[in-house]
């Protein structure tokens, strides 16, 4: 409901133009904004009202994009922060849907582990960063940790949501028909949460990518996106700022397009569960 | 009656795992394996958060960071609002302005703290306009899609009963988007208070509750650290439960909107 990527697909896919024509008027839609605020910045930039350290053409950043990732440069700080992104990723997933599915299933758990969640939950991830970065030192722990922690959180709630919201009618017809505990959880509880799960774990991302860029202007690690823009800021190297920028943006959009979209045609969407 | 039965047993159990999760931690924090300037026992938070808040330094803190989100908030609301419903009512607007706003999306707002930083120097400013750039993209969309799915028939039946343009748009559109509106405030909201920490830690100003927490690990002050995190979280989660959650039940709850939302 609230992302641009999943509506945009959508309304390509749905109006899936017939013929070449058509597909040219499409592309020349989406490209005619980005040509006009790439003019207006180019006039900005070559007019020089701002200093042209900090307001740099765009065929600078092009060219400053293009040669730090022919160095390697650019590459490496990208395959950390992704690396990075996902461990502590798999590290918030793991133990968010066990924490998360416990609470759905056991009113013990729920009851032990939710003031402690929503406790937690309402205070800025980064707001822990400091705290972090002196219980577990500088560097990579303590950025995969935090990344981890305030990844967990919407992950945790969607599945307990997801765990509760599995129909009771599912529950006992799948228990009249003699389904075992094993069964029961395998085919019916977790197929039925995980429309829910899927948004937590989507969510969770988003989260970690957010926090997972600030993290690494904090806590000092070796490479990293965000440290580079950090470290470029420190000699006035707006190109570089700039390029770094529009990797990250990259990013984000190929993890929320090309990983999460086909997750969910693949898993809930051919089980008809989204339409349901 | 059994339900009130298992309520108040939720809540006695609540109590003891908080009361526990307190006492392992007091534990811990007693035991000396941990340097005492890193786990700070309980009650010296409690004087820490009681110390900053009688000499008035942590309200200072809090008045300046909460004047900075507002400010960012209120931007994003002021942009967020009208540009959704443009967007929604106008398919130019869309197609110009939809492509642009999922390019930015993706970006975290923190990324872009040090380039604003270079470009409007530390303090206010550029933490004013990282919460614009961060609570507006909820705000904006929700609203888009907020106008977008109020019911056709609706518009029709409006239509047929001789509404004009003016009325249609504060009797019908408004009212119909206004679950979508106020989950987008919400979320902005929360973006806003996430955002507003880490601008103020990282550009770093001196006043601000983020600034406090970064300020404090210079000094090894975990228990002033602690202290701001309480006051952050207290102050986030009075704001997510009682200014929405009254506003929610002075509009859309009353109008009986939030079930057709969800249909």
């Amino acid at each position: 409901m609230q992302d641009a990527v999943s509506t945009i697909a959508a309304t390509t896919a749905a109006g899936r133009p017939a013929d070449g024509v058509e597909r040219w008027r499409l592309v020349a839609r989406n490209v005619f904004p980005f040509a006009v605020v790439g003019t207006i910045w180019e006039i900005v930039a070559w007019m020089g009202i701002f200093p042209h350290r900090l307001f740099p053409t765009l065929e600078e950043v092009a060219l400053s994009f293009v040669q730090l990732t022919m160095a390697g440069i650019l590459p490496h700080h990208a395959i950390q922060t992704v690396i990075r992104l996902l461990t502590g990723f798999a590290l918030a997933a793991s133990v968010g849907v066990t924490i998360g599915v416990l609470m759905g299933r056991s009113r013990r758990a729920e009851d032990i582990l939710l003031p402690l969640v929503s406790i937690g939950a309402p205070i800025p991830g980064l707001a822990y960063a400091p705290l972090f970065l002196l219980w577990f030192g500088l560097g990579n722990f303590s950025a995969v940790l935090l990344v981890g922690f305030v990844a967990a959180f919407p992950i945790i709630f969607n599945s307990w949501t997801g765990v509760k919201a599995v129909k009771e009618i599912w529950l006992r017809s799948a228990q009249s028909m003699g389904a075992d505990d094993r069964r029961m959880f395998r085919h019916v509880i977790l197929p039925g949460a995980l429309p829910y799960i899927l948004t937590g774990l989507r969510l969770g991302l988003a989260q970690a990518w957010r926090i997972l860029v600030a993290i690494e202007m904090l806590a000092a690690v070796p490479w990293g996106l965000g440290w580079m823009i950090f470290g470029a800021r420190e000699f006035l190297n707006t190109d570089v700022m700039m390029a770094g920028i529009a990797v990250i943006g990259i990013i984000g959009l190929t993890l929320e397009k090309f990983v999460f979209q086909k997750i969910e045609n693949y898993t809930v969407v051919r089980w008809g569960m989204v339409t349901a | 009656m059994t339900e009130t039965g298992q309520s108040a047993r939720s809540i006695v159990r609540a109590a003891i795992t908080l009361a526990a999760a307190a006492a392992v931690y007091e534990a811990l924090a007693r035991s000396g394996y941990f340097a005492p300037a890193l786990l700070p026992t309980i009650p010296t938070i409690a004087r820490a958060l009681y110390a900053s808040l009688a000499d008035g330094s942590m309200i200072q803190h809090a008045i300046y960071t909460l004047y900075r989100v507002m400010f960012g908030f209120g931007l994003a609301i002021a942009v967020g609002i009208p540009l959704g419903i443009l967007m929604a009512r106008f398919q130019r607007v869309e197609n110009f302005f939809l492509p642009l706003v999922s390019a930015l999306m993706p970006i975290p707002s923190f990324a872009l703290v040090p380039l604003f930083m270079l470009w409007f120097g530390i303090g206010n400013l550029t933490t004013i306009l990282i919460v614009f750039y961060a609570a507006t993209f909820p705000m904006l969309f929700n609203t888009w899609s907020g106008v977008r799915s109020v019911n056709p028939i609706w518009l029709r039946a409006a239509g047929c009963m001789g509404a004009d343009e003016h009325s249609l748009f504060w009797k019908v559109i408004i009212p119909g988007a206004s679950p979508f509106i106020i989950t987008g405030m919400r979320q902005s909201f929360l973006r806003a208070w996430i955002a507003v920490v880490g601008a103020e830690m990282i550009a770093a100003s001196d006043w601000g509750l983020g600034w406090v927490i970064f300020d404090a690990k210079e000094f090894l002050n975990t228990d002033t650290m602690l202290a701001a995190l309480v006051v952050i979280g207290a102050i986030g989660f009075l704001f997510e439960r009682l200014v929405f959650g009254s506003l929610e039940r002075a509009t859309v709850l009353r109008w009986g909107m939030v079930r057709s939302a969800k249909g």
